[in-house]
């Protein structure tokens, strides 16, 4: 039986003006139906780093993360705001292809196009109007540098994206959403479906990455999100319950719940 | 009796029903082969038929079944095309979309003879079209129209919805990832559903009688100005085909050799029909081999 705990006692923490956020959500709600998945989420991402957001099955996690690029449209009902450079993109009438362009997003399952190595990554780059070969051809290097598979990879780029390994696709669909150069990277449980010797070579990647972009990672993994992230967010059935640096989660939880989750008691 | 004898008797009858539905295909086209082919010539093949009683050869009806086959598709994929993309990504869950569903399986389910009336009081009578090709093309695209958007259906739903989510997260267009990205996936059993709905429409007979008419006049196969009267591939002439041509042969058929003429035009049919079957499958293999980057 799992325990009750007060959905009135969080610990959510701001960051003052001296931060620079990358995203910034306010009291964001999300509706399946009459079922209210996501109640009241404040939370403050800054940027060039890594936050993590954890929780057990269920508590919302993915839900929230989903919103932030918009992929729960025509899915669940979202309200409240979500500021992006100064803008509220969660407006009906935002343009949300052009925030897909700058807010990525990879997934729990790799799902590479049924294409070449190289056609994953130009694909979208070509619909979204860049058409010069050399451009293609250095993006397509850079990406896979960035995601660590260009040397895995540099001499069959024409091959199948299908033929490679799992950690290898999931590396190639971050490669094709930093491809897209991208401001915040959303990244959905990415090594759940990973052996551990991939989900070291994806972890290294998004240390990497931090440097150039902003990364909101959720995990069902508390060592991994404590390996990776600088700030984490805990979630609870739908509330933020804590949202502190990483070490002080780790090591100092401030509310009953997440001190029971970080011990281990359930989830 | 115990479990494990039941599970014997059940796999034996399985099997003995395997068995019979494959022996009936074999006897049944073993048959038609072997009473028709002694019969099939070149000159069988390419030779025009004595319009009074059906005799002589079948290059005439062989040549229309492929062109009103070929306009039958024109017509038909486009239109189960931009419908199957609509039932499978962009139709809501609801009332109105079940409607269109149960349309078309209405529309699958009549009886292609009635097709053939309609078609020949509406375009025959009505619109003064006379039995063409034309009138035929359209009559068999009513009854192909909803086993295409069915297999369209079927075949974009069938690929897997992480791969939307994919096109959708890098910024892409429904459209586009549907095209670009779902379609490609989706083609090869695409390719398949339409040569097999081709194979049924090769053979079809009933709608065309009405429709596409029972006389197939002599062409002149030097001459492919679709404006010309007695061009191969003018739209508005009357066309029998091969499926018709054995129809007509064994009812009305004068000729002496009446029997070995359906004999051997049957098996030409048959034949065909196989072809398109295999060419289904390899097509569609290719395909699938070609957008997908898999050698």
């Amino acid at each position: 039986m799992l325990k009750q705990y007060s959905f009135e006692k969080t610990a959510v923490q701001t960051f003052d003006d001296s931060v620079s956020l990358a995203l910034k959500t306010d009291n964001l709600q999300v509706f399946y139906g009459a079922n209210h998945a996501m109640h009241d989420a404040n939370l403050e991402f800054p940027k060039n780093q890594i936050t993590a957001l954890i929780g057990a099955s269920g508590s919302g996690k993915s839900t929230y993360l989903r919103s932030l690029n918009r992929m729960n449209d025509g899915i669940a009902t979202v309200t409240g705001k979500i500021w992006y450079h100064g803008v509220d993109i969660n407006e009906p009438d935002v343009n949300i292809y052009e925030i897909r362009r700058h807010i990525g997003m990879v997934f729990q399952r790799p799902n590479p196009f049924a294409k070449s190595i190289r056609e994953n990554i130009v694909y979208a780059l070509k619909a979204n109007g860049i058409k010069g070969k050399d451009e293609l051809a250095s993006r397509v290097e850079k990406s896979l540098k960035g995601a660590a598979l260009w040397d895995e990879v540099k001499d069959n780029l024409e091959k199948s994206a299908l033929s490679l390994s799992g950690g290898q696709q999931q590396r190639l669909c971050i490669a094709r959403s930093i491809a897209m150069e991208p401001d915040v990277l959303l990244l959905d449980e990415p090594c759940s479906a990973l052996d551990p010797i991939s989900t070291v070579k994806v972890e290294e990647t998004l240390l990497e990455l931090q440097k150039k972009y902003s990364i909101i990672i959720v995990t069902h993994n508390m060592q991994q999100a404590s390996r990776v992230s600088s700030q984490c967010a805990f979630f609870h059935l739908g509330h933020v319950m804590e949202y502190t640096p990483t070490a002080t989660m780790f090591s100092n939880p401030q509310i009953p719940v997440t001190q029971d989750y970080i011990a281990g008691s359930f989830g | 009796m115990n479990a494990k004898r039941k599970d014997f008797v059940a796999t034996v009858m399985i099997n003995l029903i395997v068995a019979a539905v494959v022996g009936i295909l074999v006897f049944l086209l073993t048959y038609i082969l072997v009473a028709g082919l002694p019969h099939v010539s070149w000159t069988f093949l390419t030779g025009t038929t004595d319009a009074f009683s059906g005799a002589g050869g079948i290059g005439v009806q062989l040549f229309n079944s492929f062109y009103l086959l070929v306009l039958t598709m024109l017509i038909s994929i486009p239109i189960s095309l931009g419908a199957g993309i609509y039932l499978a990504e962009y139709a809501k869950d609801n009332w109105r979309t079940s409607l269109i569903r149960s349309a078309i399986e209405v529309l699958s389910s009549l009886p292609s003879v009635v097709v053939g009336l309609f078609g020949f009081l509406l375009f025959v009578v009505k619109f003064k079209i006379g039995f063409s090709v034309i009138s035929g093309a359209i009559a068999l695209t009513f009854f192909n129209l909803p086993l295409l958007t069915r297999n369209i259906e079927e075949s974009l739903s069938a690929v897997s919805s992480s791969q939307r989510e994919a096109g959708l997260s890098l910024g892409l267009s429904k459209w586009k990832t549907e095209i670009g990205i779902i379609l490609p996936v989706a083609l090869p059993g695409i390719v398949t559903g339409v040569v097999l709905s081709a194979g049924r429409v090769f053979g079809e007979a009933a709608a065309l009688i009405y429709t596409a008419g029972q006389s197939a006049p002599v062409t002149n196969f030097a001459d492919w100005n679709p404006m010309n009267a007695d061009s191969p591939l003018n739209p508005l002439r009357p066309a029998e085909t091969l499926a018709v041509h054995i129809w007509k042969i064994n009812t009305e058929g004068l000729a002496t050799n009446a029997a070995a003429l359906s004999a051997a035009a049957s098996a030409v049919l048959i034949i065909a029909v196989l072809l398109f079957n295999l060419s289904a499958r390899l097509l569609g293999n290719y395909l699938y081999r070609r957008v997908t980057a898999s050698k």
